[in-house]
């Protein structure tokens, strides 16, 4: 219920900048169907796209019908012919003039398919290292692991990707390309053309969730409840893991929930430098090309998956912490 | 603190109605009906579902000179009281008239003549001095926010004020961390005295401290009564401490005072069996009067939610003398015997008020039971 | 390691006792040391004393005494690095100190067990009561997870938890505070352990409250025949249970005996002081307090010769200002009474009877 509003909100907005802000910059409507015919168009197919594309309603009306061609599809007309664009439809790109949302769906699986692959990867090893360092703390492994972290927090995307792939495509060529192989088609083939980004996405990541676990940990392990565990005669890696980790992970979850689906939207710099066809590329594309249409299906598929995932989160925190399920 | 203040008191009378109208002379805070609800909203919407009745409704004067102890175990409402009668908080119902002058619900403007004279000492001297400010700014704010210049110069009073309270004055610019526990709820009480107040609220102001500085700060109290003419308004669970810190008692049950009395009546006959059983658990410090088991009365559970607190007398859930009245009507509070008044249909040593009521309640035989011979000594 | 040595146990340490038959715990000389950025800090500093079978020990002192330090150290419960542990610490023969600490963990929780100050923080929050009371007792006892609730159950219904079948499923944050002290007594006494320690077992409790677990305790003391280390602040909650009495100040014990005599005849400056700085209910009301002067010591810069001696009203009563220079040790001031003090015990009784006593 709100995240459906917030969705609604999120459009919304998106939709007053990306259609509104023009206008009060001065672009009239006629300029922005020129946009999409091209500039040596003659008067009247400007007019008659403004028509099309109802840029000269009023602006509630338009974003009335943005939505409507959401949820219910929509019928434009090009001259003669007359198309449907079936839900969701984000209408056409000012560039192509081909429908949006079709290309988007060709690019999500591989935005999402970086994403879950370097999700796995951080988690398991931001995690494991911030233990670690958390256990053995002011103990040269806490000292070195802390110091990659740093630099793991310090170092742009586009330094170590390119590092990466000077390393291990052109110099040493392990592998032969980076690209994109449907998970459907061969899950191996899949796993391991996106290995390259997918580590030096997690890179950044690791390093931050390894501090994220290790403060936790440090917080947890001093807690009352530990020493009682301790107090039981439990083994100390039960303490660890069952007692202290168990806490340590709730404020990660949330943080995770968030990274998680911010990413699927914008990993714009991982899939330029290896140039993967996700949606992140797709909109910085789009927008150097002011093609608006884009630029809000992009937005409002990332919206999407945010939501949906702190959704997700929020079940997931009450299945962990007993307090929240009750309050 | 001393005897002889409440024995002064006229208590020939008898009658509650004479008695406070002869006293009202000397009343410094009124307080009638006060009540605090909190409400609980939950949902989207914020509706509100409940309240956490907090305090409701409770009737008490204190008199100037005077120390009002205020006992009960958490949850009683005996803070939230504490809060009203300075208006930190706005009462939901109720009066508090402070100097014969009403100030239930004064604005935040209008409180500022009343925040000179009504100050407050809280329990956590850890928490309640901002770490960032020396002691000087800390005790010294309280003339910044009032507007006040006290003569001299206000550096020079608020090392008085140390001295007064027994720290040295050259630490004017240190920072609350410097100083041990008992310090800093000295800085606190100095801070509570810079204006010259008439009432000091003191919400559990010994419970944090160490045994020895709780005599410490317990007898400094005592000294700025006899020096300063201070009056009191002295909030603990601990039953010791307020025994020998208060003229007056109120204990407080579930958002209500059931019983207020002078302090030696409380404590040589409590009236209230809550009272009763509050005073019979304090341990006491003489190995010889262990095993004396049957002294002690345990009441059963845990103390009813004051979000929906029992009807009728709100004891009746755990006491050993219930019966069909309590169940049904709220006993009200009133003087039985000169000044000491409680809110109980059958007050222990004293002489049941509804003797025509004997069935117990099956609860109250279940409590009399386990408590063997020591309820039921009083028939 | 299971076979006692006879030898180590009677070894030099001339404070302690000589030890008796039925003494189930037994500390020797125990000394927990921390390093910290500011320097050591000599938390307990060569405590000795003796737990019986049946029997409750009071460690009573404020904060920073070490009483809570001594008995995390008996359960072997600091393990950081910047923590220095020597001494002894005999349970039932078997030294602990020097024991392979996994020998020790198998003891904790099953041989001694512990109960803590603060139920709701001392608790997990995440898991349910049960599930923490089983855990207890599956470390122990190889038990299907049905038998080891069914247990749970039995001891909620044995500490008085109303409806513990039902309530075995409940989280620590829905019980209220006199009824997470009890499942934690519950938890603790899951295993049947012959030594308990209850750390400020009811300070954050109501006086009603705390009177319902006091009887709970002795009750199951009773029936156990546990022995019991109860360590407080409150002499009264020491007079209610103990049957010997440790005083802890600045982490050495300065005062040791039976606790009616260390109560009647106390013989150091300091109990002088606890006594007098609470106010009883049993005594007529006193007009005044007699607080100890100054705050308890900090114990990375101890104070030299006697501890307690920039507090005390006698510091200068022992010639050649003895009190400032020399450690005071404990010596025998009655039948099983220790006390820590350079003033000689005609003084001391002196003083205490007609300086101290009527004024309690």
């Amino acid at each position: 219920m709100g995240a459906v509003l917030l969705l609604l909100v999120v459009s919304a907005v998106t939709f007053a900048i990306f259609f509104l802000v023009p206008r009060l910059g001065g672009q009239t409507a006629d300029q922005l169907a020129t946009q999409y015919v091209g500039k040596d168009a003659n008067p009247e197919s400007v007019a008659a796209i403004k028509k099309n594309l109802g840029l000269d309603q009023p602006v509630y009306e338009q974003y009335w019908n943005f939505i409507k061609g959401l949820v219910a599809g929509a019928d434009y007309r090009f001259g003669p012919d007359a198309t449907h664009c079936s839900a969701p439809c984000f209408g056409y790109s000012f560039k192509s003039h081909i429908e949006v949302w079709p290309q988007l769906e060709q690019r999500i699986p591989v935005s999402f398919s970086l994403a879950v692959g370097a999700a796995v990867i951080w988690l398991v090893s931001g995690v494991t290292t911030g233990v670690i360092s958390a256990l053995r703390k002011g103990k040269p492994i806490d000292r070195i692991s802390m110091f990659i972290a740093l630099a793991g927090v310090s170092l742009p995307i586009f330094f170590t990707g390119q590092i990466l792939l000077a390393l291990f495509v052109y110099e040493i060529p392990i592998w032969d390309s980076i690209d994109y192989v449907p998970f459907t088609e061969n899950p191996a083939e899949w796993a391991w053309h996106l290995m390259l980004p997918w580590i030096s996405l997690a890179f950044l990541f690791s390093a931050l969730y390894a501090r994220l676990t290790r403060a936790g940990m440090l917080e947890t392990m001093n807690e009352d409840y530990i020493r009682t565990a301790r107090a039981k005669g439990l083994k100390e890696t039960t303490v660890v893991t069952k007692h202290g980790l168990r806490s340590a992970l709730t404020p990660i979850v949330t943080i995770f929930g968030m990274d998680f689906g911010t990413l699927v939207g914008t990993a714009v710099l991982t899939e330029t430098v290896f140039s993967l066809q996700g949606i992140g590329a797709y909109s910085v594309q789009a927008i150097k090309d002011n093609d608006l249409p884009i630029v809000m299906g992009v937005t409002l598929v990332a919206a999407f998956f945010i939501v949906f995932c702190n959704l997700i989160v929020d079940l997931v925190y009450a299945a962990i912490d007993p307090r929240v399920r009750y309050s | 603190m001393s005897d002889d203040k409440t024995v002064s008191e006229p208590d020939t009378s008898g009658s509650t109605l004479t008695k406070d109208t002869t006293a009202d002379g000397d009343v410094l805070l009124k307080v009638t009906g006060l009540q605090k609800h909190f409400p609980i909203r939950k949902g989207l919407l914020q509706r509100q579902t409940g309240a956490v009745r907090a305090v409701d409704g409770i009737d008490f004067e204190v008199r100037k000179g005077e120390t009002l102890g205020v006992v009960g175990e958490s949850g009683c409402g005996k803070s939230t009281m504490g809060r009203l009668i300075t208006r930190l908080l706005e009462p939901t119902g109720g009066q508090v008239e402070f100097e014969g002058k009403d100030i239930t619900h004064l604005g935040v403007g209008d409180l500022r003549p009343m925040r000179r004279d009504v100050q407050m000492i809280f329990q956590d001297p850890y928490s309640s001095l901002n770490p960032r400010h020396t002691i000087g700014t800390i005790v010294g704010a309280p003339f910044k926010l009032q507007g006040v210049e006290p003569e001299g110069g206000v550096k020079k009073e608020v090392q008085r004020l140390l001295s007064v309270v027994g720290l040295n004055p050259e630490h004017y610019n240190r920072y609350p961390h410097e100083f041990s526990g008992g310090q800093r709820q000295r800085i606190g009480i100095a801070r509570a005295l810079a204006l010259s107040p008439k009432l000091v609220v003191a919400d559990e102001p010994v419970s944090a401290l160490d045994v020895s500085i709780q005599a410490q700060v317990v007898n400094l109290l005592d000294d700025l009564q006899q020096e300063l003419g201070l009056t009191y308004v002295i909030i603990a669970h601990d039953l010791s401490v307020v025994r020998h810190v208060s003229d007056r008692i109120a204990v407080m049950y579930l958002g209500k005072i059931v019983e207020l009395a002078d302090r030696d009546k409380l404590y040589k006959s409590p009236m209230h069996p809550y009272s009763k059983a509050l005073l019979s658990a304090v341990p006491i410090p003489d190995p010889k009067r262990r095993g004396v088991k049957s002294e002690r009365i345990l009441l059963k559970g845990d103390v009813p939610s004051p979000i929906a607190p029992p009807s009728g007398c709100r004891f009746h859930t755990r006491c050993w003398k219930a019966t069909e009245i309590c169940k049904t009507t709220e006993p009200p509070l009133v003087e039985l015997r000169a000044g000491q008044r409680v809110a109980c249909h059958h007050p222990e040593n004293f002489e049941d008020q509804q003797p025509q009521d004997t069935k117990l309640l099956t609860s109250a035989k279940e409590a009399a039971a386990e408590n063997g011979g020591a309820a039921t000594v009083e028939k | 390691m299971s076979k006692l040595d006879k030898a180590a146990l009677g070894e030099p340490d001339t404070t302690a006792p000589s030890v008796p038959d039925d003494v189930f715990l037994s500390v020797r000389d125990l000394r927990i040391h921390f390093d910290t950025d500011d320097g050591l800090v000599k938390s307990v500093d060569g405590v000795s004393f003796d737990v019986r079978k049946g029997k409750t020990l009071g460690i009573v002192g404020e904060s920073g005494s070490g009483k809570s330090v001594t008995s995390l150290g008996v359960m072997g419960l600091h393990r950081s690095a910047r923590a220095h542990v020597s001494g002894e610490v005999w349970l039932d023969g078997q030294e602990l100190i020097a024991a392979d600490p996994d020998e020790v963990r198998r003891l904790r929780g099953r041989k001694m067990a512990m109960i803590f100050q603060d139920p709701l923080s001392a608790m997990h929050p995440y898991y349910s009561v049960g599930h923490q009371i089983v855990e207890a007792y599956r470390v122990h006892h190889d038990v299907s997870k049905k038998v080891a609730k069914q247990r749970a159950i039995e001891m909620l219904d044995r500490v008085g938890i109303p409806e513990p079948a039902k309530r075995v499923d409940g989280y620590p944050h829905e019980f209220s505070g006199g009824m997470r002290q009890r499942a934690m007594i519950a938890m603790a006494l899951v295993n049947n352990p012959e030594l308990l320690i209850a750390d400020e077992p009811t300070t954050a409790l109501d006086v009603t409250v705390q009177a319902q677990i006091l009887d709970l305790i002795h009750d199951l003391q009773k029936e156990f025949g546990s022995a019991v280390i109860m360590i407080t602040h409150d002499l009264g909650v020491v007079a209610e249970m103990a049957d010997d009495l440790l005083v802890m100040y600045g982490g050495r014990c300065v005062e040791r005996g039976p606790a009616e005599d260390v109560f009647s005849e106390p013989r150091h400056p300091y109990t002088w002081g606890l006594l007098g700085s609470m106010p009883r209910l049993d005594r007529e009301e006193t007009d005044r307090l007699i607080p100890i002067k100054g705050a308890p010591p900090s114990l990375i810069n101890l104070p030299s010769g006697c501890a307690f001696h920039p507090r005390c009203p006698y510091a200068d009563i022992p010639k050649d200002n003895v009190t400032r220079t020399v450690r005071p040790e404990l010596t025998e001031v009655g039948g099983s009474h220790w006390a820590a003090c350079h003033m000689s015990q005609e003084q001391r009784e002196r003083i205490w009877t007609e300086e101290i006593a009527p004024k309690l």
